[in-house]
C-alpha cells in the first residue's frame, strides 16, 4: 500500500516547476513573483516607512510586517472567504519569525516595513512560496540582509519521504501523511521554519530535514537568477 | 585567501565576496569566520582591500549636508514639520527658516502652509534619525508652481551628472529650472512643454541610469524632440550641492 510512484510522476526529491521574476509591481520599493507548480505567490515591500499604530513602534529597530492572503477563488474552486482568518495570521506571523533573522533593520529605529503577500492560486506548499517571494522582495527593495530565507515544503507520503507536496499529496487517504514546511537561511544552512502536522518517525523527519538542505539550494539558485535577471538588464 | 566576485558585479544579500583576511569588510558588507559576504543588493567595489557595496535599490538615508525637497506636513509651536519621503520627519526650525523676526504669537501658517513644498539642507542626524533642516542657505526656499516627481533616490547622482553635467544639459535643452532632492524628488518648472520634455528625460535617465555616453544620448534626445528655445537663456544653473546664490528667500 506504500506510496510508490508519485501522482505527477515526479521523482521523490524533485521539485514542481518554478518561475521567479523580480519587481513585477512598479508602486513597491520591491517586489517578486514566484510560481512553483499551480502555486502562484506575489510579494510587494513597502518601507521602511513610518509605523502606525505609533504604540508598535520600537524605537531600537524597525519593524517587519508580514500580511498573507490567499484570494477567494485561489484554491479549488470553493471560495474562500475574503479577509484575515485564523490561518492567514499564524502564516503571516510564522512569516516574520522565518524572515527576521536575515532582515537587518538596525538602520531604521520606529519605522516598518511592510510585506504583503497575495496568493491567485494555491495547490499546497503556499507558506513556502510566500516566504520564498518575500525574500526575492525584500531584497529587490534594497532591504539591508544578512542572507537570502529559500523555502519548501518536505513531506511523509505513506511511508516515503518526498519533496514539494501538492495537494493531492497533501489529501492522500490510503496512509498517514505529514506535511513539514522548512525554510532555510542558505549559507548557513539554519532552519528559520519548521512546521508539521501529521505523523513521521524520528529517522525519517531527519531524511525530510537533509533533503530540504538540497531543495532549499534549488530555490535559492532560482531567487538569485532572478534579481540579477532585473539589476543587470537595467 | 582571494576574492571571489569581480569588481563592479551585481551581488545579492548573502552572496560571498572574498575569501581570507587579506580583504576588509567595507560599506553594506559583513564578515563571517573567514568569509566577507553582501548585506544589500548592489554592485561591488574594490577599494584597495575594502570591499564595499553601491546599493542598487533602497530607501534614501538623510544625511548632514544634503539638500532635500520635502512637504510641510504640520505646524508646531516653534517650527515646521517636514516630510522627507523617508520613514522619518524633518524639524524646521522658525530661526532657521526665515531671518525676519516672528513674534510670539504669529501665526506661523502665514509664512508656510501645511502642504506646500520647499527646498531644504539637513543640518543633522540623530542616531534614531530625527532630522534638522534648514532654509537659511542660497537656493533653499519655498517652492510654488512647476511639478514635483520622485525617482530612485539611488538614481540621484546620475540625475545631477558629473558636476552637474547632465541636470545643466536638461536645463538648457528645456529651459527648466531644475532641482534635484538627494532624496529623490525632483522639482521642474518651466513651460508646460519644457516641463513634460524635462520629466521624460529624467524618467529616461532613471531607467538607463547604468548605460555608458548617457550625456551624449541625453543630447540626442532633447535634441530630436526638442523644443525650439530660440535665445532664449537657460535657467540659472544652480547644480545641487553647489549652492550658486539666485535671488532666494525673497518670498518673506
Amino acid at each position: 500500500m506504500a506510496y510508490k510512484k508519485r501522482f505527477d510522476g515526479r521523482k521523490f526529491d524533485e521539485l514542481r516547476p518554478m518561475e521567479a521574476k523580480a519587481g513585477v509591481i512598479s508602486n513597491a520599493n520591491g517586489s517578486a513573483y514566484f510560481k512553483i507548480g499551480n502555486t502562484v505567490a506575489y510579494a510587494a515591500v513597502y518601507g521602511p516607512r513610518e509605523m502606525f499604530p505609533r504604540f508598535l513602534q520600537n524605537p531600537k529597530k524597525g519593524v517587519l510586517r508580514c500580511y498573507y492572503n490567499m484570494m477567494p477563488f485561489s484554491g479549488s474552486g470553493e471560495r474562500i472567504r475574503p479577509g484575515g482568518s485564523r490561518r492567514s495570521q499564524e502564516i503571516s506571523m510564522v512569516m516574520v519569525n522565518s524572515l527576521e533573522p536575515v532582515v537587518d533593520l538596525s538602520a531604521f529605529p520606529n519605522a516598518v516595513v511592510d510585506v504583503f503577500i497575495e496568493l491567485p492560486q494555491t495547490d499546497a506548499g503556499t507558506r513556502c512560496a510566500a516566504i520564498s517571494a518575500a525574500s526575492i522582495a525584500l531584497a529587490d527593495a534594497g532591504i539591508p540582509m544578512k542572507d537570502m530565507v529559500s523555502s519548501v515544503a518536505m513531506g511523509c507520503v505513506d511511508g516515503s519521504v518526498v519533496t514539494d507536496l501538492n495537494y493531492n499529496e497533501e489529501a492522500y487517504e490510503d496512509g498517514p501523511v505529514s506535511d513539514i514546511p522548512i525554510a532555510m537561511i542558505h549559507n548557513t544552512k539554519e532552519i528559520s521554519l519548521l512546521q508539521m502536522d501529521g505523523e513521521i518517525s524520528k529517522e525519517k523527519l531527519m531524511q525530510a530535514i537533509e533533503m530540504a538542505k538540497v531543495a532549499t539550494e534549488k530555490v535559492y539558485q532560482l531567487q538569485i537568477k532572478a534579481l540579477k535577471e532585473k539589476f543587470s538588464q537595467e | 585567501m582571494s576574492i571571489i566576485i569581480q569588481e563592479r558585479s551585481i551581488v545579492i544579500p548573502g552572496e560571498a565576496l572574498a575569501e581570507g583576511m587579506d580583504f576588509l569588510p567595507g560599506d553594506n558588507t559583513y564578515r563571517e569566520s573567514d568569509k566577507i559576504y553582501a548585506k544589500i543588493l548592489g554592485m561591488v567595489t574594490i577599494a584597495g582591500r575594502v570591499l564595499k557595496i553601491t546599493p542598487l535599490a533602497g530607501p534614501y538615508v538623510p544625511r548632514a549636508g544634503d539638500k532635500i525637497i520635502g512637504t510641510v506636513m504640520d505646524i508646531t509651536m516653534t517650527g515646521w514639520r517636514i516630510s522627507t519621503s523617508t520613514a522619518y520627519t524633518a524639524m524646521l526650525n522658525v530661526r532657521d527658516a526665515t531671518s525676519h523676526f516672528v513674534g510670539k504669537d504669529e501665526d506661523l501658517s502665514k509664512i508656510m502652509a501645511i502642504g506646500d513644498s520647499v527646498i531644504v539642507k539637513i543640518v543633522n542626524v540623530t542616531s534614531q534619525n530625527l532630522i534638522d533642516v534648514t532654509m537659511k542657505e542660497p537656493g533653499l526656499r519655498k517652492i510654488s508652481g512647476g511639478r514635483i516627481i520622485k525617482i530612485n533616490s539611488q538614481k540621484v547622482p546620475r540625475v545631477i551628472g558629473k558636476q552637474g553635467s547632465m541636470i545643466s544639459l536638461i536645463k538648457s535643452k528645456t529651459g527648466c529650472d531644475i532641482t534635484v532632492g538627494q532624496n529623490g524628488l525632483v522639482w521642474i518648472k518651466g513651460t508646460p512643454e519644457g516641463e513634460s520634455l524635462a520629466e521624460e528625460a529624467v524618467r529616461m535617465i532613471e531607467n538607463k541610469s547604468h548605460h555608458s555616453g548617457l550625456t551624449e544620448k541625453m543630447e540626442a534626445f532633447l535634441k530630436e524632440s526638442g523644443i525650439d528655445l530660440g535665445d532664449v537663456a537657460s535657467a540659472p544653473a544652480n547644480v545641487p550641492n553647489e549652492g550658486t546664490s539666485d535671488n532666494t528667500n525673497e518670498q518673506f
